[in-house]
């Protein structure tokens, strides 16, 4: 098969993390550790390794026994979560780190972006930055004068193109750093979360340069916890959990099966604390009071939230809805939606929240919980804490379901009044 | 699984510990970057100075000043034949700026462009190379004072003077080995960016920067030359003031095979860590 363009056999890639084993230890255990460290720091400086601090070492794998192909002309997304390996990915076929096992081949100009900038100079002018960003990105000096134009163009600081960018806004800074990039050629594309940065319609601008790189026929590599964005350039993924390839195939189901590797991490991971109030159960509760994953659209929306306070007044209880992409629907604050605060008397109590009825699409939802101190800062957050699934939602009472990931949004809106249409006298043509 | 003959150059494989056939070929493709990491030490350093450039002479000048006085007038040292003692100085202070400024910035040029390393790939070399290239730009505004001072005291060389280039670059080749040693080393064990600044410090007393090479005791000299710098330096004062002071051939010899060791080794443990500078930095 020819028209592979990137290869991965049996992938893996290895770190050795130190441990400071939190023992209790006496004196001479403390004074033997010192010299022992120095003797294995000083073994691994003759032996070329590389030394670890800690008393305890651990190997790593940031991946693990991955194989895909990627012909040419593809757009795939790379999914999952914080530490799934999806950078580490990236970083052994931009050729920035090794493979510790199996192989990857390549065939072709490897054009990578794992950040937007790298390398600018903040004394140098926007039109000396362009040209080291240039060079280092790997363009010829040629290659950037001649589309220095389109690159200034396209950043819009056409005015201070000869101003130091350390007087830029972080806008312009991100907006110049992205145009460079934008112009980069080469046929293989692989992209780092560069879309995190700048305005939204300069996002909307990025991702329309960037549908447009996939459709001329370049073959794009695209990590980003922006699923809306994934889907809209890509029609496939790759879904990376802990080290490993879960899923390849058609972006749709991807995005299904990231969405289910969230909710099994999310059920038996640790909360954590936070210094004030700790939240430490959620459950969705059904008509009866008992604890379900379900939630009927139209039925009222009862949560039931264990939090322990030490009683600090004027804190917060928040939640976040977000849908299958994760992006953010609706939201709650006890303190400014209903001026009501956390208990001031130390202790543990249960919470039950019962929110109005909604309509909502059918499939996936979580809810984020937080407690925060009001309108200043976050004390105790959890993402995805609580998963439920609307399996259908059917407004009209007629079997059609209005589903999630359609175009049409999250929400089915109803009516107050019923909707009338009343006749208007026909315009006189003359 | 074998891979199936591709006609494209720019077909690649990555696989541990592969020996990368392409990296000589990749360094020249990225000589344009070598040139522009250069430049922009140069244009960034005089930023939001007031004085700006005048910093490059009056470092060297002051130097210069300092090791006249304190070694040919207060401890009365001899100069080489009859030239002057503050050309004699500033001929050696020349090459051992040259190889101090290489070891100083090379070897922490990887750490320091540790933002670069972990997030674009380009062949390595190409940063402490690029600090060469800054250390030798300084050398050519040394050269300037070098010339004033000659002229000043009337000193006219002789045909020597053309060999200088090939002692400039032994002093290069001298300096970059030892650098990218250090700098291999650096990414991993931060005790060496202490380290090296002690070298520098010490290397200017033990070599004859401020003195002539010429009061080491004969039976000594062979010993002395071990410091690949001493031959160097001889060799620059040989050629700056026109064979006054005779090369000593056999320290010479011997400090030009060390030399040579030096980069073969810095080159290939450079080379060998190179790889794993993104995982270390």
């Amino acid at each position: 098969m020819s028209d592979v363009v990137i290869r991965a056999e049996k992938l893996g890639k290895k770190f050795q993390i130190g441990h400071h084993t939190a023992r209790q230890e006496n004196f001479r255990e403390a004074m033997i550790r010192g010299p022992r460290n120095l003797l294995r720091s000083a073994v691994d400086l003759f032996k070329g390794r590389a030394v670890v601090a800690g008393d305890t070492i651990e190997e790593f794998w940031a991946l693990r026994d991955v194989n895909f192909e990627i012909r040419s002309g593809e757009a795939v997304g790379i999914i999952g979560r914080n530490g799934a390996g999806k950078t580490t990915l990236l970083k052994i076929l931009s050729r920035i780190t090794e493979p510790t096992e199996g192989r990857v081949e390549i065939t072709g100009r490897v054009a990578s972006l794992l950040e937007v900038g790298t390398g600018f100079h903040p004394e140098l002018s926007g039109r000396e930055n362009i040209f080291l960003n240039g060079a280092i990105l790997g363009m010829t000096r040629v290659e950037v004068r001649r589309r220095f134009d389109e690159i200034v163009d396209f950043s819009g600081v056409e005015k201070f193109i000869d101003t130091p960018v350390k007087r830029y806004s972080v806008g312009m800074y991100a907006r110049l750093a992205f145009a460079v990039a934008a112009h980069l050629e080469a046929e293989i594309l692989v992209i780092d979360e560069v879309l995190a940065v700048g305005d939204s319609e300069f996002q909307a601008r990025c991702l329309d340069r960037m549908s447009k790189v996939a459709n001329a026929g370049r073959t794009v590599l695209f990590v980003s916890h922006n699923l809306a964005a994934v889907m809209a350039l890509t029609r496939r993924a790759l879904v990376f959990g802990s080290g490993q390839l879960y899923f390849d195939g058609p972006i749709e189901a991807a995005v299904t099966h990231y969405a289910a590797s969230l909710s099994k991490a999310s059920d038996d991971r640790n909360w954590g604390r936070g210094r004030n109030a700790t939240l430490t159960a959620a459950t969705l509760l059904d008509e009866q009071g008992r604890p379900t994953d379900r939630y009927e659209p139209g039925e009222p929306l009862r949560l039931n939230v264990v939090i322990e306070t030490d009683g600090m007044p004027g804190m917060s209880l928040e939640l976040l809805l977000r849908d299958e992409l994760n992006l953010p629907i609706a939201f709650y604050s006890s303190a400014v939606f209903n001026q009501v605060s956390l208990p001031s008397v130390a202790g543990r109590y249960e919470c039950t929240l019962s929110l109005q009825p909604y309509y909502l699409a059918a499939g996936e939802y979580c809810f984020d919980l937080k407690t925060t101190y009001t309108n200043i800062d976050d004390d105790h957050r959890v993402d995805n804490a609580l998963r439920f699934v609307v399996d259908n939602c059917s407004p009209g009472g007629i079997p059609y379901n209005f589903k999630q990931g359609t175009g049409q949004g999250t929400l089915a809106m109803r009516l107050e009044a019923p909707l009338r249409f009343a006749a208007l006298p026909t315009p006189d043509p003359g | 699984m074998t891979v199936s003959a591709h006609n494209s150059p720019r077909h690649l494989v990555l696989e541990a510990g592969r020996a990368d056939r392409q990296y000589w070929h990749d360094l020249w493709r990225y000589r344009e970057l070598f040139f522009i990491l250069a430049w922009r030490d140069v244009a960034v350093r005089y930023k939001q100075t007031v004085i700006g450039l005048a910093w490059a002479f009056i470092r060297p000048f002051m130097t210069m000043v300092v090791f006249t006085v304190v070694f040919g007038k207060i401890a009365k040292l001899p100069t080489e034949g009859t030239a002057p003692y503050a050309v004699m100085v500033f001929a050696g202070l020349l090459p051992w700026t040259l190889f101090a400024s290489v070891l100083s910035d090379a070897s922490t040029s990887i750490v320091g462009s540790s933002n670069l390393i972990s997030k674009v790939y380009f062949p390595r070399l190409i940063v402490p190379l690029s600090t060469v290239l800054v250390a030798l730009i300084d050398f050519l505004v040394s050269l300037a004072i070098l010339a004033g001072l000659m002229l000043w005291y009337g000193v006219v060389p002789g045909w020597q003077i053309l060999l200088l280039p090939v002692f400039v670059m032994l002093a290069l080749l001298c300096s970059i080995g030892p650098a990218l040693w250090a700098a291999a080393v650096l990414v991993k064990y931060r005790d060496f960016r202490f380290i090296i600044p002690f070298v520098t410090q010490i290397g200017l007393y033990i070599s004859p920067v401020g003195f002539s090479g010429k009061i080491v005791p004969e039976q000594w000299s062979l010993l002395y030359s071990l410091n690949p710098m001493v031959g160097i330096i001889d060799g620059f004062r040989w050629c700056i003031l026109g064979g006054e002071s005779p090369i000593h051939g056999p320290g010479f010899a011997l400090g030009m095979a060390i030399t040579f060791i030096l980069l073969w080794w810095g080159i290939r443990s450079f080379r060998r860590t190179e790889r794993a500078f993104a995982d270390l930095i």
